[in-house]
């Protein structure tokens, strides 16, 4: 078949196929560390500060994106965020079908440039953007040092 | 066009696994880079960076995820990618913004983190041959090698104890690089020749292990280097640049006509017409042993099949008539393709403007040049720079 | 300023940090799977091959025979003109002896690997294949080789039809 026949199905013309097979281990560097470990053993939300740009990234960062300063001044992030965009995921990455559909949330927090990707744990009819939420932490036993060190964020109660 | 120099450069250590992250990488060898020449990021008119495949790292568009590292956000950016070319193209790159008026300062910012591929980058290196011709096969990439240092000593008659040599020299040579990964005073050409064979004729010491690093250069062109008195400076008088098929099984590969092809196109620029008379040393590309002599000839440096001769009398010793990777190289410092930026311009750079400490070339050198190579033996890129 | 600098930026990992989880991280494996069309000319050359015989195209601008076959000439960027079969006879022009298999684990008995250039097509119009038949100690690059087949019910129009080159014997063409 040349490129004057037509089809979408790639497997109708000979070819030959295969894969790219590869594992990755990703470091979460000299920044991540930090935040990630602190998440992992105590439980705690950090960002960090440029005095120069008055900006407070979270995920915190090694450097300013802004004034290329090496960034030093660590806090601790907000207790409390609200929901700067939200949506319903009904396929996973494959696009295989979901057994449940899931909430995706990006959480923005005051005085914070960034916000954090997660679950929002409500049902779906529930999900909607400018809701004030609160991150919910897996047990320390369960925690790894990782995003899904959070389960997800859910309303703030009352 | 206009005239560009390199201002300032910078770079990591170069190890198999370093913890920070692709951006924190970018981001220590450009401040470094920026700090050296005396800079900061609002000087900074347009960025490229440089780095092989998105593979290694494991984030599909790399380019675009560590630019923050590079300084590139909310400026002109480019990534650019030619392979094991791209340690010497992205200043290139870089290069053409400042040559052509675009941008009177470019900060070119080269990365790579192999580790992040397990169980080893030599994975995601299968992925280059042709899945119809070649990886039925199942190739390793280093058969590749092993057949072109075959043909390359083969048709000239060069014994394993000349290329050999090579590798002493580098390894050697690298001690003297506060970044190098595998540095060995003591190696000799008997280590290289009873180490483990991995496909014939390429046995383990022929070879430069993956590596993690970044480095970065700061281009400027001359109104900044007179506006600002930038004493630290060396010139790009010549930039060359060329690809030949990947079709490597139509072609004799003793020779790397891409390369010489590359040379002339900068050596033209560079007004150099008696390479051997008018360079003072070159930092060729020597991800392998035999490549520094494969390059060396292609750069024009040496008659073909007459570059082991060049090593063996002594000529390409840092102290040498014409001093060939006194940084060590890839072989002595370390290969993380892109960021080998450090080691070919940044040594230039360093060299020319009598900034290469224990490296330094003990004679004056005020013309050198450096090359890097890459795909499936097919890329060659050259620059000149003058003091 | 390298002469001055005492100390450089980057902080080396060992391999069981990784792997013991003394530092942070995440893992992740994509799943990325491929059908490559073959196209044209490759088409037909597996087709061929299948068949027992190895097809190539000419190109009248350059007077090259352009084997594996190409539907335009890279040289003349023309389209290349017709068919032709080349001989499954052929000389190496160079090889490796791999003690390493495409994963990079070692192996005791080691692949013959090369590249032949084909009787009958262009010269140095080489093909990568295996080698057989033949010890480390005879490869030689200038050998002249034969192609051994596969049964024509084992093959499958694909490189593999062709099981390896072995050395030319006495009186054959």
């Amino acid at each position: 078949m040349t490129s004057l026949d037509r089809s979408t199905d790639p497997r109708r013309f000979p070819h030959w196929e295969g894969h790219m097979e590869a594992d990755y281990i990703y470091t979460t560097g000299i920044a991540g560390e930090r935040f990630f470990a602190t998440l992992r053993d105590e439980g705690r939300l950090l960002a960090v500060r440029c005095g120069a740009c008055k900006l407070t990234y979270l995920p915190p960062r090694l450097f300013c994106e802004r004034c290329f300063a090496r960034l030093e001044d660590w806090t601790e992030a907000p207790p409390a965020g609200r929901v700067a965009a939200v949506t319903v995921a009904h396929l996973d990455r494959r696009g295989t079908p979901l057994p449940e559909p899931e909430v995706w949330a990006f959480v923005a927090f005051p005085g914070i440039h960034g916000g954090l990707v997660h679950r929002l744990l409500v049902p779906p009819a529930a999900a909607r953007a400018g809701v004030r939420v609160r991150p919910r932490l897996r047990p320390k036993a369960q925690r790894t040092g990782a995003i899904t060190d959070l389960e997800g964020f859910e309303p703030l109660p009352g | 066009m206009r005239k560009v120099a390199v201002i300032g450069a910078g770079m990591t250590l170069f190890r198999r696994r370093l913890q920070e992250t692709p951006k924190e990488l970018c981001y220590e060898a450009a401040r470094m880079a920026l700090d050296s020449a005396g800079l900061d990021l609002n000087d900074v008119d347009a960025v490229v960076s440089g780095s092989a495949p998105d593979a290694f790292d494991g984030v599909h568009m790399k380019g675009e995820y560590f630019l923050d590292g590079c300084g590139g956000v909310r400026k002109p950016y480019m990534r650019v990618f030619t392979g094991g070319g791209t340690g010497v193209f992205s200043t290139i790159a870089g290069w053409w913004h400042v040559a052509s008026g675009l941008a009177d300062v470019a900060l070119v910012v080269n990365e790579e983190k192999m580790s992040s591929c397990q169980p080893h980058p030599q994975s995601v290196f299968a992925h280059i041959w042709d899945p119809i011709l070649d990886r039925p096969l199942q190739p390793n990439l280093i058969w590749i090698f092993a057949m072109e240092m075959n043909r390359y000593m083969t048709v000239h008659k060069i014994k394993k104890e000349d290329i050999a040599r090579v590798a002493v020299k580098n390894k050697r040579n690298a001690v003297a690089h506060p970044c190098a990964q595998l540095a060995d005073p003591d190696i000799t050409i008997e280590d290289v020749l009873r180490s483990e064979v991995m496909a014939w004729p390429v046995q383990r010491l022929d070879i430069s292990p993956p590596s993690d690093g970044a480095a970065a250069v700061v281009l400027a062109s001359e109104d900044v280097v007179r506006k600002r008195r930038i004493k630290d400076r060396a010139w790009i008088s010549g930039v060359g640049w060329c690809i030949d098929s990947t079709m490597w099984t139509d072609r004799d590969l003793v020779f790397p006509e891409y390369v010489a092809r590359a040379a002339k196109m900068a050596y033209k620029m560079a007004k150099i017409d008696r390479p051997r008379k008018q360079i003072d040393f070159a930092e060729p590309y020597d991800p392998f042993d035999y490549k520094e002599l494969h390059h060396l000839e292609g750069l024009l440096l040496a008659d073909k099949g007459q570059a082991p001769r060049l090593t063996r009398e002594g000529v390409t010793a840092r102290d040498g008539d014409l001093p060939v990777c006194p940084s060590g190289g890839l072989m002595g410092v370390g290969n993380p393709i892109a960021a080998t930026l450090g080691i070919k311009v940044g040594e230039l750079y360093w060299q020319l403007t009598g900034q290469a400490g224990k490296r330094q070339i003990p004679h004056e050198v005020r013309t050198g040049v450096t090359q890097a190579w890459g795909d499936l033996m097919q890329y060659g890129c050259v620059v000149v720079m003058r003091a | 300023m390298t002469a001055r600098r005492t100390s450089w930026p980057g902080t080396e990992l060992r391999a069981d940090d990784l792997v013991l989880g003394r530092v942070t991280s995440t893992k992740f494996r994509p799943d990325a799977r491929y059908a490559w069309s073959a196209g044209e000319a490759m088409s037909r050359f597996l087709e061929e091959l299948q068949r027992g015989r190895l097809i190539a195209r000419t190109c009248k601008g350059c007077d090259r025979i352009l084997f594996p076959p190409r539907m335009f000439c890279e040289l003349c960027f023309r389209p290349t003109d017709a068919w032709t079969y080349v001989l499954d006879t052929g000389t190496i022009e160079t090889y490796s002896i791999s003690y390493l298999d495409t994963n990079a684990k070692r192996i005791s008995v080691p692949i013959l690997v090369g590249v032949v250039s084909l009787d009958g097509a262009s010269p140095t119009m080489g093909l990568m294949h295996y080698f057989g038949e033949m010890t480390p100690e005879d490869l030689r690059i200038g050998m002249r080789v034969k192609a051994v087949w596969r049964p024509p019910e084992e093959r499958r129009g694909s490189v593999l039809d062709l099981a390896y080159f072995r050395p030319l014997r006495e009186g054959e063409a």
